[in-house]
């Protein structure tokens, strides 16, 4: 069984964003970037899967630019066996990532495709879901356990209510919920040996995508601030307060 | 299970201007040459911290070229000022009767963290490998007691010490050679200090805590090349220290405070006195409307000439801030700790062609411009243990007047953590309240460096003695480190009447101020997860 995983490079999540003064973005020059933290626990699914010997080969794919080949060499120095990087330049949105991966999955032929629930960088959480839709693949999205029987996949997800247990059948797209495992440390000789694993450099018009964004962004800006809290000295005039101030009550 | 090795002709450890100009001179000299290089931070840069009004003598002479390299070395400084404050008033001293070390019309106003990744780019094209996110935790010797290298931390240890599922063990790299450059109180620096008593017959080291914000100001207030640097308010004529105000690109301001830790008020709060600066009208006027963007902290160390420990031992060298080559009249270490790095290429490279040892690193030292840099510096730091106004007329005279070449070496008398007095003989001092707009309180400064520790691992601030905070530090000194700490990381908590000593390990922002200043150095700052500490961007 061969597995395809989907990973992103984004602004770590440790770093505090910040919003372009005109409007247009968030500043990410000079900014810590990191892959996606569910992208981490995709491959480490793959990598467990692998090392049970219910799978064969694990090709980590980013679509992005230059930079991005980071996120796929970290991708490799956990357990993947090569790379592909599909070099794009500024902001590509999940329907064109979804359309990219389709064709890689067309050319790979890949049994399973794993990857993160959502980017935290644009929070879409749509690529999986599309590229289900696109390959008429069944999916199995925000997987906190995946358990492989033959050509089936059972797979718990997380949901609003509490815990979900699916079955679908291979291939199949599964989308990873940080509850799923903890990544493994990539460790000096394994980021070493990973330098020199494959990694295939594409573009979107080599695989004959168009990745024009659908969508026009119109201003990113901050949130508003949160006020001060105040110190009430009693129930009386926590009471009055929401009745007249707040008009809650 | 034993560790894996891997052997290396040189092993350098951190990523900052030093070890990097280390690396990157080895490659030019013999390219031939495996070198690798270890830094704690996730990635390179993102634990530099510094001012920084950059000369660029050093840089010259690595890479002549740097301009076609395009180097992120471009604001040049225009105009400078040199502020003497009072509380509500300031005094302007005239530029032409400063000395010239403290002119700076041909430096230029840098990100330090910024050039630092350009470097590790040139040194990574020359076939250096860099670790990133790996810091090296134990020196490791061979029989004969030589340095052979140094082991990278394990990773996936939990809160008791116990493997976690996702345990890596860490990696022995041997270096025939290994050079320690990792800044400021650097903690496998410290031991090697020890070890082979490479301070024998210095002063006590010396060292200052500064602090840098980042703002974006109105254009209209923002003057691209200015620098500005003030004494006085709000540190009293006995309180070493000043503070710095450059004008970058980009409407940005670097804006800084640094304190010598040889202070004497156990009340005094280094971050409050940063913040309370913020305030004088000459320095609110121009912030006021603008932003603060970042917020960072780290020790430095100031000891000069007279503290500087021998840099060279059996197997390994030490270089830049980690042995303390800044120059203080200058406030400048950059330049020196780049030189120090390429002396130690050059020391290296001589080493291997003639199977001499190391000690050539004090001939080449002594003979380069740092030495006689550091030489003329050496009186400034400690003058001013007679106060700001004793200081400033003695520094007058041995730097305009003689140029540095006085007859006669000052001594640092006390190490910074025996100066403090009880906390019950000095006057507690009442900071005002951070407003939130000009001043800030401390969660909030920490938020911005984007700090964080995976939170089952060991604390990394380690005690020697676990009740000595509460028995002798608190009850003597009202226990400072809630006050020197920039991070927040000490925090004395009451309940049921009783006090407890909380370290946050979380916020650590590496700064060391607290393995420096701790009275009885009852704090040992030791390597946390690789990866773990602040995340600074062009700081």
């Amino acid at each position: 069984m061969k597995i395809l995983v989907a990973v992103k490079r984004v602004i770590d999540y440790n770093v505090r964003v910040r919003v372009k003064e005109d409007g247009s973005g968030v500043v990410t020059e000079n900014i810590k970037m990191s892959s996606n933290p569910p992208d981490d626990n995709a491959i480490e699914e793959a990598v467990k899967i692998k090392e049970a010997g219910k799978a064969t080969e694990i090709i980590a794919i980013t679509v992005g630019e230059e930079k991005s080949q980071e996120t796929v060499r970290k991708a490799l120095a956990v357990g993947a066996d090569r790379g592909i990087l599909v070099k794009v330049d500024g902001i590509v949105e999940p329907l064109a990532v979804a359309k990219v991966l389709q064709k890689i999955v067309d050319k790979e032929k890949p049994d399973l495709v794993f990857m993160g629930k959502q980017a935290i960088d644009d929070d879409c959480n749509q690529t999986g879901q599309m590229l289900s839709a696109l390959l008429n693949w069944p999916q199995a999205t925000f997987a906190s356990k995946i358990e492989i029987k033959d050509k089936i996949l059972r797979v718990t997800r997380e949901i609003d209510e509490g815990l979900e247990t699916i079955e679908v059948n291979v291939p199949a797209i599964v989308t990873c919920d940080l509850r799923l495992n903890e990544p493994r440390y990539a460790s000096l000789p394994n980021i070493m040996k990973a330098k020199k694993k494959p990694l295939e450099v594409l573009s979107a018009s080599d695989l004959g995508v168009d990745i024009t964004p659908r969508l026009q962004q119109i201003k990113v800006e901050e949130p508003p601030k949160r006020k001060a809290g105040i110190k009430v000295t009693s129930v009386a005039e926590l009471v009055n307060k929401l009745k007249n101030e707040a008009k809650v009550i | 299970m034993p560790r894996e090795a891997m052997d290396y002709d040189v092993v350098i450890v951190g990523g900052g201007p030093s070890g990097l100009s280390t690396a990157i001179k080895l490659k030019q000299l013999d390219p031939e040459l495996n070198v690798c290089l270890l830094e704690k931070a996730s990635e390179i840069g993102a634990h530099i911290l510094s001012g920084n009004i950059f000369e660029t003598k050093a840089l010259d002479e690595l890479f002549p070229n740097w301009k076609e390299l395009n180097a992120p070395v471009k604001t040049k400084v225009t105009k400078e000022k040199f502020l003497f404050l009072g509380k509500t008033k300031s005094l302007s001293w005239p530029t032409w009767l400063l000395p010239s070390v403290q002119k700076n019309h041909k430096n230029y106003i840098i990100s330090l963290a910024n050039l630092c990744r350009w470097l590790a780019k040139q040194a990574e094209a020359l076939g250096v490998e860099i670790f990133p996110g790996f810091p090296a935790s134990e020196i490791l010797y061979n029989e004969d007691g030589s340095v052979k290298g140094v082991a990278t931390q394990d990773m996936g240890i939990d809160k008791e010490g116990k493997q976690k599922d996702n345990f890596e063990p860490g990696i022995d790299l041997l270096g025939k050679v290994t050079v320690f450059a990792e800044g400021c109180r650097g903690h496998l620096g410290k031991k090697l200090i020890e070890k082979f008593n490479l301070d024998e017959g210095k002063d006590p080291q010396q060292y200052g805590i500064g602090f840098k914000e980042i703002w974006e100001i109105d254009e209209k207030k923002h003057e691209e090349g200015m620098v500005m640097h003030t004494v006085g308010w709000p540190l009293d004529n006995n309180t070493y220290g000043g503070s710095f105000m450059y004008h970058a690109e980009n409407k940005q301001i670097f804006l800084g405070y640094v304190i010598g830790l040889d202070y004497k008020n156990p009340h005094l709060s280094p971050f409050d006195e940063f913040q309370r600066f913020k305030t004088h009208p000459s320095i609110k006027n121009i912030i006021e409307g603008g932003k603060r963007i970042s917020y960072g902290a780290r020790a430095l160390i100031e000891g000069g000439l007279q503290s500087l420990p021998k840099m060279f031992m059996p197997g390994a060298l030490l270089i830049g801030c980690d042995a303390g080559t800044l120059n203080m009249p200058k406030i400048k270490g950059s330049h020196t700790a780049m030189k120090t790095g390429m002396i130690a290429a050059d020391t290296i490279n001589y080493h291997f062609k003639h199977r001499d040892n190391l000690s050539v690193y004090e001939k080449l030292f002594k003979e380069s411009w740092v030495y006689k840099e550091l030489y003329r510096a050496r009186n400034v730091k400690p003058s001013f243990s007679w106060g700001l106004i004793l200081g400033i007329i003695f520094t007058g005279i041995d730097q305009i007047l003689f140029r540095g070449k006085l007859p006669l070496t000052l001594k640092h008398k006390h190490a910074d953590h025996e100066t403090l007095k009880s906390a019950n003989e000095m006057p507690k001092i009442d900071y005002p309240k951070p407003d939130g707009v000009i001043t800030f309180d401390k969660t909030s400064s920490v938020y911005l460096t984007g700090t964080n520790h995976e939170d089952n691992q060991p604390v990394h601030l380690q005690l020697k003695d676990s009740n000595l905070p509460i028995s002798y530090t608190l009850e003597k000194f009202d226990e400072p480190a809630q006050r020197y700490c920039p991070a927040g990381v000490y925090e004395i908590q009451r309940e049921n009447n009783i006090n407890k000593f909380v370290i946050n390990s979380q916020n650590c922002i590496h700064c060391k101020t607290c393995d420096i200043k701790e009275p009885s150095q009852n704090i040992t700052w030791v390597t946390p997860e690789g990866s773990g500490g602040p995340k600074y961007g062009n700081m």
